[in-house]
Parts: structure tokens; C-alpha cells; sequence
């Protein structure tokens, strides 16, 4: 069943990449977040599945039966998914911003900040 | 959102979640839950309030600015942290004052300590900062419509 | 700054120069002081510090020469509002220069040594309002720079082959080093960085291009001290680098060349300040071709010849600035029959002159009588090396009466201004340098036991006592030096119609000045090409960059990599496989639509995929985490989407991104398959399910990583968590927001 996450994390990829380059606020942001899943779910394969056994200590035992899921990477991924949750929110308060200040949504056409072209350096040192 | 059954609603899921999220709070250590999952349930009841009533109402419910909320769950998982190097020399060492060794290495006692405030300072942090966004959002896209109604 | 606070500096210095002076007797009796402390451990790296002859010798000339140049920058820029700022940089070159030259560790001489090439950098450039001090001091800093950089990857290597970074025990290794592997990478790293610095050709330009410092700083470093660091280099590395072909030959033939070329480029000058430059690059490239000598005598002249050069030359250096003062000018066809009105400057030029040219009976003259029979002693080539010394030597004679003669000579008096001599302050510190080189010129012994012997035991270990005289009967270097004498009155006569030759366009060919000036505008011509392509200030360029190299590296590491991509068969459940196509296929809706509410919807529902997949793979605090932030994303996405305007309708498929993205995607799913051929190695999580309950009393594993074991990184992510609503919350709520449409 691994295998099957890894085909669907490239899938995800490939989406969020693709969703991401198309210049478009709103699809940027889907893609961002199409992205962030994919890492999450790269994480929890690379760390092995185990179907419903998860990692708790039984009451009375020391330690968990040795057959339990893997811990680690499930306290990888759920920080991740918060940390995720706060770049898209930073994310959407930017573009929302730069909506506002800009008015719009085509990413290329927000350069403020960048000259409209720059100049080419025709200036010859001296010596 | 003006809805009857939404605001009604609100008056009683608010508390219910607020409440729900303390506990899992505290039960994270042994079972599902944790600061993070805590933190993220109380959010969801103060987005819950905020649609209903709006944000401002939801900013004077809460009483206290979201990012002092979130300051404060910081510097208390901070704080946790100093515990252990003021006790042990070692930042973030787990401390347990509630808990006695007996003679035989078993311990016993409540397990609570250092670890639990930590926790406490995620649940403040997310619940402070994500409420921040999500108050700023809302003003934002407030003042924006009300301007283009002009 | 009070004014007599403005020769504190002075004062400290020579301070400094007599303490250095009275380790002379010790070191002279071979009991070297040294002093160390651990800076690195890890790495071996000691700030250390010795001071056996060689180090003594240049920290005499730093101290000696700092303590005069002081004094005269104090007089000479007095009133000048940025007098303290000066003496502040001299001052930080100083202790450089002093560090450099005592290091006993690589490393610690590697810092001070980029030290001296910054401060140099601001000395230069002192007079910044000046286009041409900021383009010399830029020029100087990268050339000195590079070499600089070149130099520390040599003493890095060689403190790997060595296996320590102390100079003094690298210098005992015999030839572990000559044998290494990395010797020819070392020598050239090692070279480069000593032939950058003390200005050899081809690095030559730079120098000259510095005069634009003031007259005391190119005094001090630019003729006397921090150009001769690259010498120093040289001679300290002797021991452990000298002795093979690479060296001798790296050394005489690019000394030689520097030496003579630069003979010739002094001659064609009318300022007298560049001039005084190029005699200097001359002496740089003897000293050079003297440390690959390799015999006893090319020893002696180099240590002799450093000592008779800083004096003349920090003496000359100061007269010019003497008259710039005095006279108004340091052209020298400007200048002549200043002996009746400027004597005192008279006096002084013409002893350090005399010195130059290598009269008897001054010091000079013992200088360059060593450096003949230096030059018959070399093994390899001795009649290509005196021939070029000769040559050179021939010139200089011609340069030093272009300085000291010609400006005095003559009887009508010629000066831009009614010309006088500059008052105590400014000549003392020149008259006492030009004297010296009179004193040692009569009493040799004195340097030959204090300096030049200790000097050469460091350069050439096990050499034996010699003795400097200034009668040596008639021999060889007799008759060199009179052949000498009399090639230079005649190049000194016909300064005229040389200078005029050499003036002409066609010389010369392409100076190396003019390469480096157009490489350098076709290195900014690039960086200004790649920047307008790379960084256009265009979103998708960037992404498309940006993704297009992660996918080159992903697949990099994919076909460079030998491991099997095989992993183990396995079942596939029927349920989650269910899930994972309604994920996959969601996922694929928020590609295509046009529309923001089903992409939104179709967003929820990846959303809830994964976290029912991290429900059914045991992943229970996960999911609920999935669950709930999915749930607020949608949430602000809602609140915000809306407001912005509907998505344009994408009608083109993108091809080359579809490209990018699908390469991207595929490797790092090849990524998971590459991982997952791996056997699972669970040593880390057994040891936190081990120590979950009896170390931090809880049944979450999961949670009990998150806030105790892991808690360093969990109070790192909260913090960035924070972080991201201030920058939210500012971004939505700083400054005045400005109606759409409108123009910024």
C-alpha cells in the first residue's frame, strides 16, 4: 500500500506544482496547499504503514506491542500539518493584501517592487 | 452570517467545544489529543462565534488580544523549558514535582509537570495565533467589500 | 579630537618598535619567543604567535616605519576633518600587518592577513567622494581578494598534508610536503596568493593604481609593509615548499619578469609618486626571484635588500609628499631648481636616492653587491638572473635620479608655488629612515648580527654567519655595480627621449590594467544579464526555476544513485485504495475547474482523503489534526476567496509546465519508492516507545514526542506558528490600504 502513497504524493506533486506555476493567485494557493498534503503523505509512507494498531501503551504494560504503527513520523507530520496551515494563511494574507494594493490577481503583473524593466548596465568602469 | 439557528446554536457549541478542547488538552499525554489538537478545536469555536456574531464580537469575547493569547502560550512553553535548566541544567528536561519515587525505582503521584505546561503554551499558541489570522482576514475583507459598496 | 591626542598613535607605535627592539638580542641568541592559545579545538586551530628573525625583521619595519608614518600623517593632515578616521584605519592596518607577520598558526596569519587586504581596501579608497579611489581601492580589494582566497584553500591543504597548522612545525617537515600529492596545487594556491599581494606580474597593475591613497599610507603600505607580505609568505613557506624545480623556476621567472617590466614602466612615468610605485613592484620581483635562488647569498641579499628598501622607499615616498606640500606639485616636469629653497628635502632625497641607486658607501650599495652575487650564485640561471638584475638594477639608478636629482637640479627655480620646506614635523620621520640607511651603511655588523643573520637562520635553516662589508675587494659584483652606475647616468641623460618612447601609444601592448578593467565590465554585464533573466521580477519565472532545479537535483541523485528501486511486494487493501482514488481524482478536479467553490470543495475533499487514510494506517492524533486544520482552511479560504475576483478562465494547456511539474512529481514519488527499497530501520522509534511510560509517564507516543522528548522542535514550530500570524496580521493591517485600481 505503499507504493500506492508514493504513486498518489507524485500525483499531488505534480498537481501543486503545476496549479502553483500558472500565475494565477487563487490557483497558486490551491496548489500550495496540494502541496503541503503531498509532504505529509510522503512522510507517513517513507515511515512504513501499519493498518489500525496505533501507538499507545496498554493499560498495565511498560511499553507498546512491538506491532504498533510507527510514532515518529506521525509526530513529524502533525506539526507539519500546523506549520502547512500557517504558510497558507500567511500565503492568503499576502495575496489578499496584494490584491488590494495591486489590484490583481496575475501574479507576473505584480512588480511594485521590481522596476518595469531593468535597464541594461551600459555604464563602462574606469580604470 | 445573520442565521437564527446558527447564532443559536453558537450560545451552546461554543462553550461545549471550548470545554471539549480543555479536556483533550489534558488527556493528550495518555490518549488521542494534545495541545495542537486542543489549540485547534478551540479555534474552530472562536471561527464558529466570529462567523456568527462577527469578529469584533468574537475579539471582545475572547477579552484578550489573539496574539498576546499567542505570546503568552510562548513564553509558557518557554518557561517550561527554563524549568528544567533552573532544576537540572538541562532546557526542556522533563519535570515532575507532583511525583515520588519509591524505594524500589517505581514512582508515584500525579504525572504532572513541566511536560503539561508546555502543552498548555501549543494549545495557547495555536489557538492565539490561528484566531489572529483569521480576526485580521476577516477585518480585512470587511473593510475591502465596504469600501467597493461605496 | 584634540590635536595632541593626535599623536597618541605615534607615541604607542614607537612604543611597540622599542619592545620589538629589545627582543632582538634574545632572538639573535636563538631564544624565540612564543604564545599560543586554543581558538578551534576541533579543527586544530591555535591563535598563535613567534617571533624568530624573520618575523622580527618585518616587525620592526611595521613598528619602526608605523611609528614615523604616524607622525608625519598627524602633521601632514592636520586640521583635516577626517584626520581620526585615518589614523584609525593606519592604526587597524597596523595591528594587522604586526599579526600577520608574528602568526605562528596558518590560520590565525590567513585572518590577519585578510586584515591587511580590508584595510587596505578602506585606505585606498580614503578619499571615497573620488570615482578613481573608489575604482583603485575596488581593484585592489578583488585582485588582493582573490589571491587572498587562493591562499587559504593552499593553507588549508597544506595543514591537511601537514597535519598541523603550526608554521614553525611545518617548516621542520624537511620535504614531506615536496612529495605530497597536492604539492603543485599548494605551490600555485600559495603563490598566487603572495604574487597578488606583493603586485607581481601579471597581478602588477593593481599597485600603482592604489597611489591613489594618501601620500603617508602609500608610504606605509603600499612601498614598505603590506606589500611585502606576499615576500614574507614566500619566505616563511621556504623551508617547507622551496627546493624543487616548481618553485625556483615559479619564483625567478615571474620575479624576473615583474622586476624588469616594471623597471621599464617607472621609467615612463612623469608623477613622481607612481613612479616611486613601480621601483616598487621592481623590488618586489627581486626580492621574489632572490627567495628562489636558493643559496646562501640570495638569502643574505633578500633579508638585507628588505631592510635597505623600506628605509629609501618609506624616505622617498615622504619626500614626494614633501613636495607635493612644499612645492605644489609632484609632477616631475614640473619640478626642478628647488636645492636654494627646499634644502632640507633636498638632503633627504638625495641620501635615500644615493641609497637607491646603490652608492657606496650607503646601504643600498651592500644591497645590491649581495644581489649580484646572489644572482651568480643561482644554480639554475645565473647569467639570466643577473642579466635581468642588471638591467633592472640600471634603471633604478635612472628612477633614483629622476626622484632625488632632478627636481633639485638646475638653476632657475621651477614650482607651481613659491616653494619652501614643510615644517619639523613632516621631515624628521623621512631624514631619520634616510639617515639609517647611511649608518648601516658604515656599520654593517650591527645588521648583520641583529637582523640579517637571525632573518636568514628562519628563511634557510642551518646557514652559516655572514658577514656584510662594504669593501670586498674587486671582484665580479664590483664590476656589475660600475657597469651598473654607468648604464644608469646614461638612461638618466636620455630620461627624455625614453620617456617619450615609452609614451608612445603603440607600446607596450595591452595593459593588464585594461583586462582586468574589461573582464571585470563583462563580469558585470553578466551578473546584470542573469539577474534580468532570472529574476525578471516575473512570479511563474521564478517557480519555474525554482521547481525546474529541484527536479534536476531529485533526478540527479536518482541516476547517479546504484541503490535497487525494488521494494518488497505487498497487498493493497481495497478500501484505502478506494480513498486514495477519490483523493487522487479530487485532486484532479482542483486542476481543471475554473470555478473557486469547486475547487474549494474538491480541496475538502483531498483533505479529508488523507486524514481518513491516516485514520485507517493507524494515525490517529494525526487525522484529528488533519480533520481540524482542513476544516480552517477552508474556513479562511472561504472568507478570503470570495472577495477576490473569479478566476480567469484557463483555456491553454501549458505544456513546458506541465513538463516541469509532471518530472518533479514522478521523482518524488521515486523518492518514496527509493526510500521504501531501503530495509526499515526502527532503532529510534523502539527507543521512544521504550521510554515513552517509564521516562515521561505517558501512553501517547506520539504526544509524548511531540512535548518531551522532541520539545526543542515542537517550542521551534510553535514559534514559527506565531510568526506567521504577526507577518498575517501585519501584512492585512499595515499602512494605509490603497482602493484597488488605484494606482500605487
Amino acid at each position: 500500500m505503499e507504493l500506492v502513497l508514493a504513486a498518489l504524493s507524485g500525483f499531488l506533486v505534480a498537481a501543486g506544482a503545476y496549479l502553483m506555476m500558472s500565475g494565477q493567485l487563487v490557483r497558486f494557493l490551491f496548489g500550495l496547499v496540494l502541496l503541503s498534503n503531498a509532504a505529509n503523505v510522503v512522510i507517513f509512507a517513507a515511515g512504513r504503514l501499519t493498518y489500525a494498531n496505533p501507538p499507545f501503551v496498554p493499560d498495565g504494560a511498560k511499553i507498546p506491542d512491538p506491532s504498533v504503527a510507527n510514532a515518529l513520523p506521525q509526530a513529524l507530520i502533525l506539526t507539519a500539518i500546523v506549520i502547512g496551515f500557517g504558510l497558507l494563511a500567511f500565503a492568503l494574507a499576502l495575496a489578499f493584501r496584494a490584491y488590494q494594493s495591486l489590484g490583481t490577481v496575475v501574479m507576473d503583473d505584480m512588480r511594485a517592487c521590481d522596476p518595469p524593466e531593468i535597464p541594461t548596465s551600459t555604464e563602462k568602469p574606469s580604470a | 452570517m445573520n442565521s437564527v439557528i446558527l447564532r443559536t446554536a453558537t450560545r451552546v457549541l461554543v462553550p461545549l467545544l471550548l470545554i471539549v478542547s480543555l479536556l483533550i488538552l489534558w488527556r493528550g499525554h495518555n490518549e488521542p489529543g494534545g495541545g495542537f489538537i486542543g489549540g485547534l478545536m478551540a479555534v474552530i469555536a472562536v471561527a464558529l462565534y466570529a462567523i456568527a456574531a462577527g469578529p469584533n464580537a468574537a475579539r471582545r469575547a475572547l477579552r484578550v488580544d489573539p496574539l498576546t493569547i499567542a505570546g503568552i502560550g510562548l513564553l509558557a512553553a518557554t518557561a517550561a523549558g527554563l524549568w528544567g535548566v533552573v532544576v537540572d541544567g538541562a532546557f526542556l528536561k522533563g519535570m515532575w514535582p507532583l511525583l515520588t519515587t519509591a524505594p524500589d525505582g517505581s514512582k508515584a503521584g500525579l504525572p504532572v509537570g513541566s511536560v503539561l505546561l508546555f502543552d498548555t503554551g501549543v494549545f495557547l499558541t495555536v489557538l492565539g495565533s490561528v484566531s489572529a489570522i483569521l480576526f485580521a482576514l476577516e477585518d480585512a475583507v470587511y473593510a475591502h467589500s465596504h469600501r467597493e459598496a461605496e | 579630537m584634540p590635536r595632541l591626542l593626535t599623536f597618541l598613535p605615534a607615541v604607542v607605535m614607537a612604543a611597540v618598535f622599542l619592545w620589538f627592539a629589545q627582543v632582538l638580542g634574545p632572538v639573535a641568541a636563538g631564544n624565540i619567543p612564543e604564545w599560543s592559545w586554543m581558538w578551534v579545538e576541533g579543527l586544530g586551530i591555535e591563535l598563535a604567535f613567534r617571533l624568530d628573525g624573520l618575523s622580527l625583521i618585518f616587525a620592526l619595519m611595521v613598528s619602526g616605519i608605523g611609528a614615523i608614518i604616524f607622525l608625519y600623517t598627524s602633521v601632514y593632515f592636520k586640521g583635516h576633518e577626517k584626520l581620526t578616521r585615518l589614523l584609525t584605519l593606519l592604526a587597524l592596518f597596523a595591528i594587522s600587518m604586526l599579526g600577520l607577520v608574528t602568526a605562528d598558526d596558518a590560520i590565525t596569519l590567513f585572518v590577519f592577513w585578510e586584515g591587511t587586504t580590508v584595510t587596505s581596501f578602506l585606505l585606498v579608497g580614503f578619499d571615497h567622494e573620488k570615482q578613481k579611489a573608489r575604482d583603485a581601492a575596488l581593484q585592489a580589494l578583488i585582485v588582493t581578494g582573490v589571491g587572498g582566497l587562493a591562499l587559504m584553500a593552499g593553507l588549508i591543504l597544506i595543514g591537511f598534508e601537514a597535519g598541523t597548522f603550526r608554521l614553525s612545525e611545518i617548516a621542520l617537515l624537511g620535504d614531506t610536503l615536496a612529495t605530497s600529492a597536492l604539492y603543485i596545487p599548494i605551490v600555485i594556491l600559495v603563490l598566487l596568493g603572495a604574487f597578488t599581494k606583493s603586485a607581481q606580474f601579471p597581478f602588477h597593475f593593481w599597485l600603482p593604481g592604489a597611489m591613489a591613497a594618501p601620500t603617508p599610507v602609500s608610504a606605509y603600505l603600499h612601498s614598505a609593509t603590506m606589500v611585502k607580505a606576499g615576500v614574507y609568505l614566500v619566505a616563511r613557506m621556504s623551508p617547507a615548499l622551496g627546493g624543487t624545480e616548481l618553485w625556483i623556476w615559479g619564483l625567478t621567472l615571474f620575479g624576473a619578469v615583474t622586476m624588469v617590466w616594471a623597471s621599464v614602466l617607472a621609467l615612463k612615468q612623469t608623477d613622481l609618486k607612481l613612479m616611486l610605485a613601480y621601483t616598487t613592484v621592481m623590488a618586489l620581483g627581486a626580492l621574489m626571484m632572490f627567495l628562489g635562488g636558493d643559496s646562501k647569498y640570495a638569502t643574505v641579499g633578500v633579508a638585507t635588500f628588505l631592510v635597505v628598501h623600506a628605509m629609501y622607499k618609506a624616505a622617498l615616498f615622504l619626500t614626494v609628499g614633501l613636495l607635493d606640500k612644499g612645492a605644489g606639485t609632484r609632477e616631475v616636469t614640473n619640478l626642478g631648481g628647488l636645492a636654494r629653497s627646499m634644502p632640507i628635502t633636498m638632503m633627504i632625497a638625495l641620501l635615500a636616492g644615493l641609497s637607491m641607486a646603490g652608492f657606496p658607501p650607503f646601504l643600498g650599495f651592500i644591497g645590491k653587491e649581495l644581489k649580484y652575487e646572489g644572482a651568480l650564485a643561482v644554480m639554475s640561471e645565473p647569467l639570466f638572473v643577473a642579466t635581468a638584475a642588471l638591467l633592472a638594477n640600471a634603471m633604478m639608478v635612472a628612477a633614483a635620479g629622476l626622484v632625488a636629482i632632478s627636481p633639485f637640479w638646475g638653476k632657475t627655480p621651477k614650482s607651481p608655488k613659491p616653494a619652501k620646506d614643510p615644517s619639523i614635523g613632516l621631515w624628521i620621520g623621512p631624514m631619520m629612515l634616510a639617515l639609517m640607511g647611511l649608518g648601516f651603511g658604515l656599520f654593517p655588523d650591527l645588521l648583520a648580527k641583529y637582523i640579517v643573520n637571525p632573518t636568514v637562520t628562519s628563511i634557510a635553516p642551518g646557514t652559516a654567519y655572514v658577514k656584510l662589508k662594504l669593501w670586498h675587494g674587486i671582484n665580479v659584483p664590483l664590476v656589475l655595480s660600475l657597469i651598473t652606475f654607468g648604464l644608469g647616468f646614461v638612461l638618466y641623460q636620455g630620461r627624455f627621449v625614453i620617456r617619450a618612447a615609452l609614451n608612445r601609444p603603440t607600446f607596450g601592448g595591452i595593459p593588464a590594467a585594461v583586462v582586468f578593467d574589461a573582464g571585470l565590465a563583462s563580469f558585470k554585464r553578466f551578473a546584470s544579464w542573469s539577474a534580468r533573466t532570472v529574476q525578471g521580477g516575473k512570479m511563474t519565472v521564478y517557480l519555474r526555476i525554482s521547481f525546474a532545479v529541484l527536479t534536476i537535483l531529485i533526478w540527479g541523485v536518482h541516476l547517479i544513485s546504484t541503490d535497487s528501486l525494488v521494494p518488497q511486494p505487498e497487498a493493497i487493501a481495497l478500501i484505502p485504495l478506494v480513498v486514495v482514488l477519490l483523493i487522487a481524482a479530487s485532486a484532479f478536479v482542483v486542476l481543471i475547474t475554473n470555478s473557486r467553490l469547486f475547487g474549494l470543495c474538491a480541496l475538502g475533499v483531498v483533505g479529508a482523503g488523507i486524514a481518513l487514510i491516516f485514520t485507517f494506517y493507524s494515525a490517529i492524533d494525526v487525522a484529528i489534526t488533519q480533520i481540524l486544520v482542513e476544516m480552517l482552511v477552508v474556513i479562511i479560504l472561504a472568507v478570503a476567496l470570495v472577495k477576490l475576483p473569479a478566476m480567469p478562465v484557463e483555456r491553454n494547456f501549458r505544456a513546458g509546465d506541465a513538463l516541469i511539474a509532471t518530472a518533479f512529481g514522478v521523482g518524488v514519488a521515486f523518492v518514496v519508492v527509493a526510500v521504501l527499497a531501503h530495509p526499515f530501520d526502527p532503532r529510534i522509534t523502539e527507543f521512544y516507545e521504550a521510554a515513552s511510560l517509564p521516562d515521561a509517564f505517558g501512553r501517547n507516543v506520539v504526544n509524548v514526542i511531540l512535548v518531551d522528548f522532541r520539545a526543542l522542535d515542537t517550542l521551534g514550530e510553535v514559534a514559527v506558528v506565531l510568526i506567521a500570524a504577526i507577518a498575517a496580521v501585519a501584512a492585512l493591517t499595515a499602512g494605509k490600504i490603497r482602493k484597488s485600481g488605484e494606482k500605487p
